[in-house]
């Protein structure tokens, strides 16, 4: 199998790998790039644990290919904070024990700041929509509705 | 020092807080390591083949084309694993379901394995593996597995706990009976009785994190497994038994754990694992896909329940009787005993008897799902028991009022209980504002109580002081919800320090002594037992650096608010050393200060709880929605609120999903139909309102602060919960979990027709 | 197994053309990959079409909308003409997996997935969508609803890729809507679909319709006796009952792990009627 060189942008950085065809971008991150943040909770798109950002958009890294990320935009759960400075989201989840065994927890960062970006002000509705297709087993997703709802107020707040 | 455990209503200052967990960081930002996220230099990628066939005679196996291809390592068969389970039958089942040895007992066990340079050789060997099958009659269903004309699994099998003993084998592994009382004395008292049978389907924990480990077996003997596990101590013993080697010489240690909830408390492939590293000679990562999860590893029983329940028209229970039928994979459990002990444990009852039949079938292997057997038993029972006082009727929660137990109460499966919580937590219901509150068009209410035994066990805390007088504590109970908040908050309060100062980690094998698994919501009741007993001996050992440090008597030396204090009044212009103070000198003194504790921890309470659900049903489609929910529930005392209600939501959700949508679904091939979380549908975000809690606190009287295990009872209720909500909103009882739109439908469209 | 990106689509025709029979179209690759994860997948060609020019478009045009084959369904929703001429299209297709599939699915991958159960398709035949395709023979344009032919298949020839989705600008009056059932709330797929679409005269009454049922059979399942009974309707509860029942005896469904034959057939009954009281309602149609 011969390797594909991609050319890429990951959180803000030029970033250069090889990688096969079949290769999906969750393999490059964690096999290749040492970004091990992205879970592999089941392969096919259905937990939402391997969720990042590509040109604004939260997907499923197991549902992309790495070749596919040549001249694109990736943002991961390592690029969330800006040096010690946790991310809004990142500080409420604690705050508000929105995690157990955390392995979700990725995932659903991503896919929030992804709604908090599109949609600054949501209703519960909407954030528990948006968030369907982060599977969380622990929390029964009560306390991370509620930190979302914190993080949004918080970011909020923080703009005007 | 001896210990004493007993409860002392006190002042807390910690305990009962609620600060930041000290693993939060680390998991926000991607850095927790769990048990896919490790590596060792040469590692091999470990793969494993499994039969399609839910009962097969594996005739041959042929290895050769894969071992032969280029970048494969090592192939391993049951061969590979010798049996060295000396006649133990529990060893021998393990040994079994981790590499099938004569047959496959189900779709999904394991055959064969392969250690190769990558995935895709990985992936290329299984396809060169020959597996010649004679393939056998299977079956999946409980009660078609107890008829006559069953296939039997186990020729070996013949149903234990019966008289006379049985001459011919079956898939009946055995028989278990609890109660008191004479049930047929006490049927005829009644003035009205419920008799049903009920179903469940088969279940899994559904954890985020398949399972993954790395291991790696040296030349010399050693071992090391980096795994996600519940117990690593227990994967450290169970994994030298199958392979044969020393304890000592194999750490494990216990990765982030990605969710459990029971199914990481048996070992899958982690002697496959170890077994593929000896023959190859180097490290072997192994991680199952989410369709080995399913297929090979987890699930909780299917079952078949009779319960019939007799009550006066005042509302007292004149007899209770369950026989509950469990299936357990092909390998006999204790999950029918677990249901039979279960069942009625709620209700102070003259007259119980319960039967719990074990019986083997082709599915797999089945494995503890918090609060284990007790969810099926509470459907069908707590089914019975709304059935029931509607038709006395009487008010559901009143009935259950009337009839619960109390202190003093001879429980249905042989102990007399001490302070309890299911009075509290029905009286709690009662005048909850959610059993008031107005329902809309198509919505019902219903409730339902739970119980668990909660366990002790085994435990093992070290306790170092450090030279600044911050704190370190290793404990041996994996962390699988907070428990490194609860007990940072258990050891803060017993020293007197603030909680900022004590950092809980969990230790590996090689660096603590034997712990048992987090299992049984043992976790923060007995590791902060053992925690608080350290922390006392620490106390003492700084009264004596103190005493050192004064030149006084240790009899004169109190510890209070994190400090010693000197008393009496020859001491009066002694200032108080902290714990700071008496670390700086401790190399002047005697050296390092540490705790230390290992001990049993006995006592462990009994846990109930108490539900209530709205649901809005579709009457034309069947479609159920959770619309309120509200979890009271005892914790004797809740260390870290925040956690405690975590666990309360989480299980209650749990519920939910195994009430509504969750179970497998085998075709007539025996094969499963839905491997993954497109069809094993679990609780999605928006399924789901917010879940309301209440924390009841009656303290355990065999634990210092009261706590008692709080991680599994909230599981049991939600099953009955919803069933009664559904019965409520559509008047249609339901009989078969989960309550599917089909079933629904079903039982709407049956009714119609009368 | 190789990759690539052509930048124009008559090379990424020839690519498909040429190969070896084992090549792919990726647009999404939401379907495509989940496949590929499977241990009897072969593929040696994968022709991810997301580079070519206008893929990831979607075009007014004084005929309609012409929605480019990469065009994510998630950016359906963004535009808002085409929500406001084609509401049920939007919504099916928007109904297809999680947020982060919405990212990337598209409505020609869906329609080529050739799924009974795919969610845009039943709303695309009612809308009378159609499908541009090109091919080492050129172009042409055929109905949707002719391009699954079973399970799993489709019409398109060797080297044929659908280009665009067309949909017809709606007349005056025109109202459509797509139900699906599904077990949870969200992340299952179509245990029963329906999507109806219909045009009012001017007096109020249905001029023509279109209901169309999903995951019931092979293929989508154009229920004329339905339409039938809206024609010149204002959908009174006979009218309703008409469609339910008309539905129902067109449903043809089996049972599997998602639903019973009797479930399925009950249900495209309801979703069929409640679909059509809703396409009836956005066309501005009263009872």
């Amino acid at each position: 199998m011969t390797s594909i060189a991609v050319s890429t942008t990951i959180n803000g950085d030029d970033v250069e790998f090889l990688c096969n065809a079949d290769e999906t971008l969750l393999d490059v991150l964690r096999n290749r790039l040492g970004l091990m943040g992205a879970k592999e909770g089941c392969g096919t798109g259905d937990c939402g644990a391997c969720s990042t950002i590509m040109d604004g958009r939260v997907v499923c890294s197991c549902l992309v290919l790495g070749a596919e990320t040549q001249g694109r935009e990736i943002e991961t759960i390592e690029g969330m904070s800006e040096g010690q400075d946790l991310h809004p989201l990142q500080a409420k989840f604690i705050e508000h024990a929105a995690l157990q065994c955390g392995i979700c927890t990725p995932g659903f960062l991503m896919a929030a700041k992804a709604l908090l970006a599109a949609h600054p002000d949501p209703s519960e509705e909407e954030i528990r929509f948006w968030l369907a297709g982060n599977l969380c087993r622990c929390t029964g997703y009560d306390k991370i509705v509620r930190a979302v709802q914190g993080a949004a107020a918080e970011m909020r707040g923080a703009k005007t | 020092m001896t210990f004493d455990p007993s409860y002392k209503e006190q002042g807390l200052k910690s305990v009962g807080t609620r600060p930041l967990r000290p693993d939060g960081v680390d998991k926000v930002t991607g850095r927790a390591r769990y048990g896919a996220d490790f590596n060792m230099p040469g590692q091999l990628v470990g793969r494993v083949l499994r039969s399609p066939h839910a009962h097969a005679r594996i005739v041959r196996i042929d290895t050769s084309q894969a071992e032969a291809l280029k970048g494969v390592k090592a192939v391993v068969t049951a061969a590979d694993l010798p049996d060295q389970s000396n006649g133990d039958a529990a060893t021998f089942a393990v040994l079994d379901n981790c590499m099938a040895r004569k047959k496959a007992m189900y779709d999904g066990h394991a055959v064969a394995a392969v250690a190769a340079i990558d995935a895709s050789v990985a992936k290329a060997a299984l396809k060169l593996i020959v597996v010649e099958y004679e393939v056998l009659p299977h079956v999946v269903d409980v009660d078609v597995a107890m008829a006559a004309d069953a296939p039997v699994l186990d020729e070996t099998v013949f149903t234990t706990g019966v008289e006379p003993a049985p001459k011919t084998p079956s898939n009946v592994a055995n028989r278990s009976e609890f109660g008191h009382g004479d049930v047929e004395a006490g049927f005829a008292k009644a003035d009205m009785i419920v008799e049903r049978n009920y179903k469940t389907e088969q279940t899994h924990q559904g954890y985020i994190e398949p399972h993954a480990c790395v291991a790696n077996c040296n030349s010399d003997g050693t071992a090391d497994l980096w795994v996600c596990t519940q117990g690593p101590f227990v994967y450290r013993q169970v994994c030298a038994d199958l392979l044969g080697l020393d304890v000592s010489k194999l750490r494990v240690t216990s990765s982030e754990i990605g969710g459990g909830f029971g199914g990481k408390t048996h070992v899958w492939a982690e002697p496959v694992a170890l077994a593929l590293s000896r023959k190859a000679g180097r490290p072997v990562k192994l991680v199952m896909t989410r369709e080995e999860v399913f297929r090979a590893s987890g699930p909780t029983s299917a079952t078949s329940i009779d319960v019939k329940i007799g009550a006066k028209k005042d509302g007292t229970i004149t007899a209770a009787e369950a026989t509950l039928r469990y299936t357990s994979g092909p390998y006999a459990g204790m999950w029918a005993e677990l249901g039979a002990m279960t069942s009625f444990a709620c209700y102070d009852l003259e007259n119980v008897k319960t039967v719990g039949w074990e019986v083997v079938v082709n599915r797999p292997k089945v494995a503890a799902y918090r609060a284990p057997s007790a969810p099926m038993a509470a459907f069908a029972i707590e089914s019975a028991v709304d059935e029931l006082a509607h038709k006395i009727g009487m008010d559901a929660v009143d009935f259950r009022i009337k009839n619960a137990a109390s202190d003093g109460s001879k429980s249905s499966y042989g102990p007399v209980y001490g302070p309890i919580g299911i009075g509290p937590t029905l009286e709690a219901a009662k005048s909850h504002p959610h059993m008031s509150a107005p329902l809309g068009e198509n919505q019902g209410r219903g409730m339902a109580c739970g119980f668990w035994f909660n366990f002790g066990g085994q435990t093992c805390v070290d306790l170092n002081i450090g030279a600044d007088g911050t704190v370190t504590i290793a404990v041996g109970t994996v962390d699988v919800g907070g428990s490194r908040a609860s007990l940072s908050l258990i050891t803060a309060e017993e020293l007197g320090i603030p909680y900022e100062n004590v950092k809980a980690i969990v230790a590996d094998t090689s660096s603590l002594g034997y712990n048992d698994m987090t299992d049984g919501s043992r976790g923060t009741f007995s590791s902060s037992m053992a925690a608080i007993s350290a922390a006392r001996n620490a106390i003492q050992v700084m009264r004596e650096r103190a005493a050192t440090m004064w030149d006084i008597s240790v009899d004169d030396i109190i510890w209070e608010d994190g400090h010693a204090k000197a008393v009496g009044a020859t001491h009066d212009n002694l200032a108080p050393l902290s714990v700071a103070d008496i670390a700086a000198e401790a190399g002047n003194t005697g050296g390092p200060i540490a705790g230390h504790s290992e001990l049993v921890a006995d006592g462990a309470g009994v846990s109930f709880g108490t539900h209530i659900c709205d649901v809005e049903v579709d009457p034309e489609t069947g479609s159920t929605r959770v619309v309120r929910y509200t979890v009271i529930q005892d914790a004797g005392k809740a260390v870290h609120p925040d956690y405690v209600e975590g666990q309360y939501q989480g299980g209650a959700v749990q519920g939910i999903g195994w009430a509504l949508n969750e179970e497998y679904v085998y075709g007539a091939d025996g094969r499963l139909q839905n491997p993954g979380f497109l069809d094993y549908r679990i609780p999605v975000c928006s399924d789901l309102p917010m879940i309301d809690t209440q924390i009841l606190e009656i303290p355990n009287p065999n634990h210092p602060y009261g706590v008692r295990g709080v991680g599994e009872t909230s599981i049991v209720p939600p099953l009955a919960a919803v069933a009664n909500a559904v019965s409520n909103a559509v008047d249609v009882r339901m009989f078969h979990i989960p309550v599917s739109p089909p079933r629904i439908l079903a039982a709407l469209n049956a009714q119609a027709k009368g | 197994m190789r990759y690539e990106s052509p930048a124009t689509i008559e090379n990424a025709v020839d690519l498909l053309a040429n190969s070896d029979g084992h090549a792919f179209v990726l647009a999404g690759g939401t379907d495509l990959l989940v496949r590929m994860k499977g241990d009897d997948f072969n593929a040696s060609l994968v022709v991810d079409i997301k580079s070519v020019d206008g893929m990831g478009q979607i075009e007014e045009t004084a005929d309609g909308f012409v929605i480019g084959a990469a065009v994510p369904c998630a950016a359906l929703s963004e535009h808002a003409a085409l929500v406001a001429a084609w509401p049920g299209v939007v919504e099916a297709a928007n109904l297809i997996g999680s947020t982060q599939v919405q990212s990337r699915c598209t409505m020609s991958g869906n329609l080529c997935n050739a799924s009974p159960a795919a969610d845009s398709v039943p709303a695309m035949v009612a809308a009378n969508a159609q499908a541009r395709i090109i091919g080492p023979d050129g172009r042409r344009t055929i109905d949707v609803a002719d391009v699954p032919t079973a399970p799993g298949q489709t019409s398109l020839a060797k080297g044929e890729i659908i280009e665009a989705i067309l949909l017809p600008k709606p007349g005056a009056r025109t109202g459509d809507a797509y139900l699906r059932f599904i077990p949870r709330t969200e992340m299952d797929i179509a245990v029963v679909g329906a999507a109806v679409n219909l045009t009012l005269d001017t007096d109020g009454t249905v001029q023509t319709a279109r209901v169309v049922l999903g995951a019931v059979a092979p293929s989508v399942v154009v229920v004329d006796a339905a339409a039938d009974a809206l024609l010149g309707s204002k959908l009174s509860e006979d009218t309703l009952k008409s469609v339910e029942v008309a539905c129902v005896a067109a449903s043809n469904p089996i049972d599997d792990k998602r639903g019973t034959v009797e479930f399925r057939n009950q249900v495209a009954g309801v979703l069929g009627r409640r679909a059509a009281a809703i396409a009836f309602e956005r066309a501005g149609g009263q009872s």
